[in-house]
């Protein structure tokens, strides 16, 4: 997100669902597993290649279901995305293939980009990316054919200490291409989780109020002194990996968590107990006991999604309502509920400011006041939902919502190349540890488990988490298709069924974090991107052997 | 949309240009038999029911002819009504009777039509019953594939091919021996299959069930709780229980298709696992307290902590009043700026 507020303005998925699938001529899916992650996403891609012949180029590591369908697969290696980029780049700039109207009249900083592409060749980065030149070649060809092109990325791209650069590289081949502000087009990543878009637009950020507005702004920290009527510090807080370093030197004492389970989400799993255990006071909002629940001291039971109304905002900026179907269990209560409660009782006065309160009727209320204090949200309100919902920006009661973003304009005005330079992961293969790890989901679960493990019928399909190895260092390291192995990092080993197969290329293993029991994140690594502060999930150094 | 006018039996009908006379006479409200034909795919025309007349071309099939300005059409004709009537008396002789024990029964298409045609029980006994007996493919936990109700109309083949795109499923076999297989004719689950149900949801006949559904009270409309899609959907509820989802057609995020996870996965939600007092830790040991004890102890201890020795996560699993409210509480109450969320995980 802070890639493409640097490149843009503006930082989201800038196309709508329906606009790519049924305009795109052409998709380049790079770090997005899509049929399995996004699998309604997926199937329309599919559809667009199968019935209306778009094409597709899949950059990945591994051979994901996608491929399958794909023109091209630039099957790079992990971690060397900025130089597959860079190569395609160099060689639409080189072959003069790059939409020279749109760089001109839309753009700034080409001149940097040409210079800092100029030494990214095919032939020169086949070695760190391990993709035959002439594939890179006809890829970029391609991609100037298919106008306009969709991209799409997800976590594969973010989740590396370059994933900011990543994201920049992204935004960089998409402004060359000029696929920016057209329907069928854009720069468009995916997000992950249900709300995780909306928690983002709600400020749940240590470096955002609402929809973007900077902690470190002083107009919008003025705005919300006023509207809450207390003092706000300047200085953005921490992050989610910096909070439990800081919990477990000490310097964090109590923490709050509402509906979420760092001790299976987050890298390096141990070092997160250990953060959570040295609080002195940690209250945990979910609707299980989770891994991170039974380390609390107190338990709030909160609603699951159908026993509430809300909305949700989705990947493509929509705000949706959703309403309660069936009532919550024993005493469980609504979320929103629980935390003004909580607020009443630690704040006796009410101080003076139009938004101080917590004395709200219903989430519509809540609504009216983000929609106060957001422009982005200043137009949505319940009422105004129904069956489609609105996409952001929608600044007033009167304004339709806005499918398609950067059309004719960016909102920093000109669209900034914004050059970067390849480096490689974090931590290197060596001989102790020579294989490398990278992690994501699969189509039967979802994320932490906590809900897809209760429903028996997904666990039939996928019972347990697998670790994927490419036959070639099975071969070398002796095991076998479904054996069990034990996959080790510098931070922690975990065991896990072995599957033999091709979707892996020879020296990276493939593993899912939705099992606690053979938890990736025991292995990952906590280092993180030095501006978007994402851990490296996408590669870390392991080795891997068979258990007798 | 240029649109059209044609006769249907006498009726004036408009039309818009590209439609086929199958789909001109069922918006116009007038029923033509019909089983291959689903309003999501193209059209094949492999079940042969849909036989119209038209003047100065003869009988032919509705589904797949294009509507053209005054065009005569006519639906009923003794020789529509012979040919058709073989065409589905086939059909039932090849079918499995038992409609009683059918998942689908009373939202059946071939006992629409067969109402429709009119059933001679004397003229079906000169055809041979079929004996044949397949086997049951139960190796999806959320749906049965039964070869002995199938009708060949292959709208589950088309679903997966031209809106899912996984290509699981295809005819397999010649003749008489003809069903819908996977490669190899192996257990659905060893094949391509995503167990999203889209072929379960448009099967016309009672081939492809959902093996836990049962028919909910009332529907309310909602959102997907996993991805970042956001699926428009109806959980459908009886008593206090989600008992079935379907996609919502009219989201133009899904456009009323769902994943496994969207339509299947929701057994969480009444799960006897759930949380339903708060809990406060003794000794270790968590203990069952009442609201005020636990939202008490809560705010007794976090007063102790305000200022940068507090954190709160939130949840990209909430809603964004939820979320608002969190961050508000953390900046405002607690007087720090460490609020984040698993965005980046």
């Amino acid at each position: 997100m802070t890639g493409l507020v640097t490149s843009f303005g503006s930082g989201a998925m800038t196309n709508s669902i329906a606009d790519i699938v049924r305009g795109a001529r052409g998709f380049f899916v790079i770090g997005s597993n899509t049929t399995e992650q996004h699998p309604v996403i997926g199937m329309g891609i599919r559809e667009a290649v199968k019935q209306r012949g778009a094409g597709l180029i899949v950059a990945d590591p591994r051979r994901i279901p996608l491929t399958r369908l794909a023109t091209i697969h630039l099957q790079h290696r992990a971690g060397s995305d900025i130089a597959l980029l860079n190569a395609l780049m160099n060689v639409l700039i080189t072959e003069e293939l790059y939409d020279k109207a749109f760089v001109g009249e839309r753009t700034e900083g080409f001149a940097e980009l040409q210079a800092a592409v100029a030494t990214y060749t095919p032939e020169a980065t086949a070695d760190i990316t391990g993709v035959p030149p002439a594939l890179v070649r006809q890829a970029a060809r391609l991609m100037a054919d298919l106008r306009p092109l969709a991209l799409l990325y997800a976590m594969g791209i973010t989740q590396h200490t370059t994933g900011h650069q990543n994201v920049l590289a992204c935004a960089n081949l998409q402004m060359l291409l000029g696929n920016l502000g057209v329907p069928g087009g854009g720069v468009n990543p995916l997000r992950g989780q249900n709300n995780v878009q909306g928690a983002c637009d709600m400020g749940g950020l240590p470096n955002y109020y609402t929809g973007y507005q900077l902690v470190a702004s002083q107009e919008a920290r003025r705005k919300f002194e006023a509207a809450w009527g207390v003092t706000l510090g300047s200085t953005p807080g921490l992050t989610v990996v910096e909070m439990l370093k800081e919990a477990e030197e000490g310097r964090i004492r109590a923490m709050y968590i509402l509906g979420e389970n760092p001790m299976v989400s987050d890298p390096d799993v141990n070092h997160v107990r250990r953060g959570l255990e040295r609080l002195d006071f940690l209250v945990v909002q979910d609707v299980f006991l989770t891994e991170t629940a039974k380390l609390a001291d107190v338990v709030l039971p909160g609603v699951a999604l159908a026993e509430k109304s809300g909305t949700l905002t989705n990947t493509e900026r929509r705000v949706q309502l959703v309403s309660p179907a069936v009532s919550p269990p024993g005493q469980a209560r609504q979320d929103w509920e629980i935390i003004c409660d909580l607020a009443k009782r630690l704040q006796k006065e009410v101080p003076q400011g139009l938004f101080a309160g917590w004395n709200y009727r219903s989430p519509a209320e809540i609504m009216e006041e983000i929609a106060a204090l957001t422009p982005s949200y200043g137009g949505v309100r319940h009422e105004r939902l129904g069956a489609e919902g609105l996409q952001w920006p929608c600044p007033d009661l009167d304004h339709p919502g806005t499918p398609i973003l950067h059309v004719g304009r960016f909102p920093r005005g000109l669209g900034r190349f914004v050059p970067v330079d390849w480096l490689p992961p974090a931590e290197q293969p060596d001989e102790e540890y020579p294989l490398v790890l990278t992690t994501g989901r699969v189509l039967y679960h979802y994320h932490t488990g906590s809900l897809t493990r209760r429903v028996p019928g997904l666990m039939e399909l996928y019972p347990e988490g697998r670790v994927e190895v490419h036959p070639d260092d099975a071969l070398k390291l002796g095991i076998a298709d479904g054996g069990v192995v034990r996959v080790s990092s510098r931070r922690g080993s975990v065991t896990a069924r072995a599957e033999v197969t091709q979707r892996t290329q020879p020296g990276l293993v493939f593993m899912t974090f939705h099992f606690a029991e053979s938890a990736a994140n025991v292995l990952t690594i906590a280092a993180l991107d030095p501006v978007a502060k994402i851990p490296e999930y996408k590669a870390c150094s392991v080795r891997i052997e068979p258990v007798a | 949309m240029k649109t059209l006018r044609l006769t249907i039996d006498g009726v004036t009908v408009t039309a818009r240009e590209g439609m086929s006379v199958l789909e001109a006479a069922l918006e116009a409200g007038i029923y033509i038999p019909h089983l291959c034909h689903h309003p999501d795919l193209k059209p094949v025309g492999v079940c042969r029911l849909c036989l119209v007349e038209i003047a100065g071309r003869g009988m032919t099939i509705s589904c797949k002819t294009p509507v053209e300005e005054g065009m005569v059409v006519k639906t009923e004709s003794p020789d529509i009504e012979l040919a058709r009537r073989v065409a589905v008396e086939l059909l039932i002789v090849n079918h499995h009777a038992d409609c009683l024990s059918c998942a689908k029964d009373g939202a059946c298409k071939l006992q629409e039509i067969a109402r429709y045609v009119g059933i001679e029980e004397e003229r079906l006994q000169r055809l041979r019953r079929t004996t044949r007996s397949l086997p049951v493919d139960s190796s999806n936990p959320f749906f049965l594939r039964d070869p002995n109700r199938c009708v060949l109309c292959g709208i589950c083949v088309r679903t997966c091919e031209e809106i899912v795109g996984a290509s699981a499923i295809d005819y397999a076999f010649r003749g008489y021996a003809t069903v819908i297989s996977t490669l190899g004719n192996r257990p659905i689950v060893q094949s391509r299959c995503e167990s999203c149900g889209e072929c379960v949801a448009r099967c016309p006949v009672g081939a492809l069930v959902p093996r836990q559904e049962r028919n909910p009270a009332r529907e309310v409309r909602s959102v997907c709780a996993y991805c970042g899609v956001g699926c428009g959907l109806y959980l459908g509820v009886r008593g206090n229980q989600v008992v079935r989802v379907r996609g919502a057609a009219e989201s133009p995020v899904n456009r009323g298709r769902l994943c496994v996870k969207g339509r299947y996965g929701h057994g969480y939600i009444g799960h006897p696992e759930r949380l339903t007092t708060p809990l406060i830790k003794r000794d270790g040991r968590f203990v069952e307290a009442s609201w005020d004890e636990a939202l008490d102890l809560v705010a007794a201890r976090l007063a102790g902590y305000r200022g940068d020795q507090f954190a709160a996560l939130t949840s990209a699993r909430c809603t964004n009043e939820e979320n608002y409210l969190l961050q508000k509480f953390t900046r405002a109450v607690m007087g720090t700026h460490n609020i984040d969320h698993c965005a980046r995980l």
